[in-house]
Parts: structure tokens; sequence; C-alpha cells
């Protein structure tokens, strides 16, 4: 396994299976992630690796006729437990969507507000101070301080994706899921995402779905390689890129499918 | 193998332009098509500038301002009509809106996918339903209804408000407000239904993944992306309430009133139009009902485009598209 053995996994599956109906679209798979790292998803479309992230904060049950079996974790408790809380498991576990989904009738201050609200009134300071630490750590501050009250459609493609990190970290979750989060950005955007992830995995653990292996193989520490549903391989990422053990993995990474 | 220098046969070029004759031809038709639509509206215009001359003349803008309608007498004033066509209208609204609005959200958010569609269809089929019928519900089923009970209600808990006094007749302001209620609800459910399904599910998501459930997520995310295109399902219930004539004249009591009590009976334009243009013995009584129609006509312009500028205004600053009208 990769991780060292005194390391407690922040969030763990353990023979999980993800159904649409009575298609599996993830099949048995087991695999744990050590806090503080950024972990990288990888493989062709549609081999389940998606749908793995959605099944981690119990969003993929909430496609019609969908549904998860085997065991999902996080800080060792049960997250499909039957006295579950879903919006404590989502303020614990957050997610980033691959196309930028700011809410588009909200400004800019209201769209990172918006999880703090759900909870009901937050004193003004205290939704001040959060909005503003999470955009600082969102590497959006600087740039969006003079209009925070502005429409949030207004901004880049780029600084939108950054606007939906600040509004899932605002909440102060331990979990940041990022779906493909830089598939719809150009390459300047890409870049910054990439750097911000470099700083986030200080304060959270990072799970990242990607397509694009120079991606994976640049920001995360361990990589995961999925196919046709079922987890081929896990290991550090250094691992996986130079000598994998799988040929599948091998013949993946080297470009002769995927 | 060889290439033809000379022109060819004429029978190729013809054919070449009969096609170009038979697109110029349809284009034609097309734009003839195109063209009627404002020629007909200056005709409509036109009819009922004329037809009301009479009554313009004589009374001008006092028309709109004064209340007396005696044919007897020729003395006309249509401020009890105007009163009554945007008071019934609004009722309607106040009553219809929320109703459909939470239909729609149920539907679209909340229904289990087996009764999605048989739901949409029954409402969609009170649209199909003909005004008369209605009207006739309305007098044998609704109005003794609201009698016993809702209007009872209202005056025994809110007697205290000048709204809800005065004899309750059955036919009323607000019977006929209520019986619009249903008849406009239909367009605004099925409209708004349709713009909260194309809203991009990656809204609903992203408010969930935030740790919202699916009633603060249609409320946060869905319905305010989707807020000009529900304003646009109003406005189009809005039009069909202002214009709508069988059903309300048969529930609304007809007097040339305004009353402060929605018990009280009153009478819209359309209403009064249909039911007195075949009655009208004077030149003047009738130059009036058509001075009624050419108000009425505006009355809708109005109203169309106070709905244009709002839903610009609610769209207005934002890129990514929701559905707007």
């Amino acid at each position: 396994m990769l991780l060292a053995e005194e390391v407690r996994p922040r969030i763990a599956t353990a023979g999980m299976t993800a159904y649409y109906g009575p298609v599996p679209g993830v099949k048995n798979v087991s695999l744990a992630f050590a806090p503080n790292q950024v972990h990288a998803l990888i493989g062709p479309s549609g081999c389940g690796k998606s749908t793995f992230l959605r099944s981690l904060n119990r969003l993929h049950e909430e496609t019609p006729g969908a549904r998860v079996t085997g065991l999902v974790s996080l800080d060792g408790e049960d997250v499909y437990g039957s006295r579950v809380d879903l919006r404590r498991l989502r303020r614990r576990v957050g997610m980033v969507f691959q196309k930028p989904t700011p809410f588009p009738t909200m400004s800019i201050y209201d769209n990172v507000a918006a999880g703090l609200r759900l909870d009901g009134r937050v004193p003004r300071a205290v939704l001040n101070h959060a909005v503003e630490r999470a955009l600082t750590v969102a590497a959006l501050w600087a740039e969006v301080k003079d209009r925070l009250h502005t429409s949030a459609t207004a901004l880049s493609g780029g600084q939108q994706q950054r606007l939906c990190i600040a509004r899932t970290i605002a909440p102060e979750p331990e979990v940041i899921l990022l779906d493909e989060p830089t598939a719809s950005l150009d390459p300047q955007g890409t870049q910054r995402i990439e750097e911000l992830l470099f700083n986030l995995k200080e304060r959270f653990t990072i799970i990242i779905v990607t397509h694009n292996m120079q991606q994976a193989a640049r920001v995360s520490d361990t990589t995961s390689f999925f196919y046709l549903g079922e987890l081929i391989e896990t290991g550090v990422t250094r691992q996986i890129f130079t000598a994998p053990k799988e040929t599948r993995t091998e013949a993946y990474i080297t470009g002769r499918f995927g | 193998m060889t290439v033809p220098t000379a022109p060819s046969a004429s029978t190729p070029a013809a054919a070449l332009q009969g096609a170009a004759a038979g697109d110029r031809i349809f284009r034609a038709l097309l734009t003839l098509a195109a063209l009627a639509i404002p020629v007909l509206l200056g005709f409509l215009v036109y009819e009922l500038v004329q037809g009301s001359e009479l009554a313009i003349q004589r009374y001008g803008f006092r028309f709109l301002t004064t209340s007396t309608w005696d044919p007897v007498t020729d003395e006309f004033g249509a401020l009890p009509l105007i009163f009554g066509t945007l008071l019934s209208s609004f009722l309607a609204l106040l009553i219809a809106v929320p109703l459909s609005l939470g239909v729609a959200i149920f539907i679209t958010e909340f229904a289990p996918s087996a009764i999605r569609r048989p739901i949409a269809f029954i409402v969609e089929l009170l649209a199909a339903i003909p005004s008369v019928v209605y009207g006739l519900w309305g007098i044998f089923v609704l109005i003794p209804f609201l009698r016993t009970t809702v209007f009872t209600f209202l005056k025994g808990t809110f007697g205290f408000l000048p709204f809800f006094q005065g004899p309750v007749y059955g036919q009323s302001m607000l019977a006929a407000g209520i019986i619009l209620a249903i008849m406009v609800m239909p367009y605004i459910m099925s409209v708004t239904r349709e713009v909260l399904a194309v809203v991009p599910a990656s809204q609903r998501e992203a408010a969930m993944a935030l740790g919202a459930t699916r009633w603060e997520a249609a409320w946060t995310a869905v319905v305010p992306y989707a807020r000009s295109g529900i304003v646009g399902a109003v406005i189009l219930g809005l039009g069909r309430a202002l214009g709508e004539t069988m059903a309300v004249t048969m529930l609304i009591g007809n007097r040339h009133e305004i009353a402060a009590s929605l018990f009280a009976p009153g009478y819209t334009m359309a209403a009064a139009i249909a039911n007195e243009f075949s009655e009208a013995s004077t030149d003047m009584h009738l130059a009036a009902l058509s001075y009624v129609a050419l108000v009425l006509f505006g009355v809708t312009v109005i109203v169309n485009a106070l709905a244009r500028v709002l839903i610009w205004r609610v769209s207005k600053g934002r890129q990514s598209g929701g559905a707007g009208l």
C-alpha cells in the first residue's frame, strides 16, 4: 500500500460499487487517501473515475436510479450510514466541477458566502472575514476585492473556477473533490489552478479527477488508474508514471489507448 | 477524357434557372406572410380608432377617468371596466403564480420521474377546456362552494378589511379572479416547468455539493437561474387573464361599478364588449364600446411592454444564459 503504515487515511473506500440502475459504473474499488496530499484519478473517458469521486460526497445517489454499495469512510466514520446528515458530510467533503458553476444571479461575494448562508443567518463580520479568507486562499482576492458585489459572470473562466474553489473552501471542508477542474480552461487558467492545488494541500486533502496525464504527473502525490470501472493500479505518482506494474497502466500512460 | 468547352445544351441551364425562380417565389411568399402580421395589426388599430371616433371626439381621455355608463342617456366612462380588468387579472396572478411555481418546482425537482409527465399533462390539459365550460362550472360548482365556505370564512376572519365587507352574492370580483387563476395556471406552470427543466444540472449539483438540500438547491440555484423565464411565464398568464371574456362575464356579476369589496360584482372591458355589442342601439354606445376595445388593446400593449422591460432588467448583467424569453 502506498500509505505509510502510521498514517490514517482521511477518506477511504472498501469494496465500493456504484450503480447506474443495474449497471455498475465503478466496480469493487478499495482505495485510501492520506490527508494533506493531492491524489489524482486518471483513466479514459467512461472509466468510472468521476462516478467514484461523486460517490465520496454522496452526490452520485442524487441521479435517479443510482446507488452505491460497499464502504466509504471519512475519518473512520461510515459515510453511507443511515444517520448521516448529508449537509454535514458535504460540508466536510467539498466539490468543484468540470465547468465553472458560479450562481449567475449572485454577486462574487454572495457566491462565496452561499455555502455558509445555508446554515441560516451568519453575522456580517464573520461572513466578511470568511469570504475574504476563502478568496485569498483561492488566489482571487487581489483580482476581485474592488468588485465583490458585482456579478460573478463577468469574471473570466479561470477566475470563475477559482471563485468556485473559494466557494468550496469557505465552509472549511477537510476534503476537496475536483472533477476535471481545468478541462474547460485555457493553459494560463490551468496553470493557476495547478499552482493553487499545491498550496491547498497544506490545509486540505485533495482528490482530483483529470484527463490530462501531465497534469496528474505535475500536481499529485499519488495516482490511481481506472479502466472500465475498475481500479487497475494505485501508487505514488512517480512510480505509476515511471514504473507501472500493470501493462494496462503502462499502455494508457504511454498513450497507446485512451 | 475530354473537357467540354462549349456551353452545354439549354436544358440544364433552364433547370438551374427554374430552381432559382422557385427559391424566389418561396421567398416572396414568406416575406408576404411576415409582412401580413404588422399590416393586419395596423388595420386593426385603424378600424378601432375609426369605430370609436365619435366617443373619442366627445370624451377624449376623460373616457378613462369617468365612471358613468348609461346607454339610456348616452353617457359613457370606462374607469370601472379598466379597474375591473386590472383587478381581476391581479387577483388571478396573486393566486396562480405561487401555485404554478410550486407545481413546476415540484415536477422538476421533487416528483418521482414516473409521475412527472402525468402531472404536467393533466395540468396542461386544463388549458384545453373551453372558456364557457369554465364559466358554467364556475356558476354551478365554484360559486356555491365559495359562497358557503371561502367567502364566509374571509368575511368572518378578515371582515375588518374593506376588501371583505358587504353582502355576498356569489358573482363577484373575487370569483372572477379565482376562475381566471385556474385558467391561467396551466400556461404559467408549463412555461415555468420548461424553463426550470433547462437549468443546467451543474447548478443544482453545485448547490447540493455545498450541503444544500433539494429544496434549498431549488430556491438558491435553480429558480434564480430561471427567473427571467419565470417572469416571462407570468406575463404570458397575465396576457391571457386580461383578455379572457366568457368565463369572467359569467362570474363577475357585470356591473359598471368600482367597489372596494372583492365580494361586490364588477365588470371587465372584454366582458362589457362581448355583452353589450349586440344590444348597442345608438352610435355613441357602439363608439364607446369600440373605444373600450381600443383601451383594452392599449392596456395589453403597455403591460407587455412593461413586462419586456422587466425581463430585460432581470436578465441584464447575466452572461451565462438562462432560458429567457
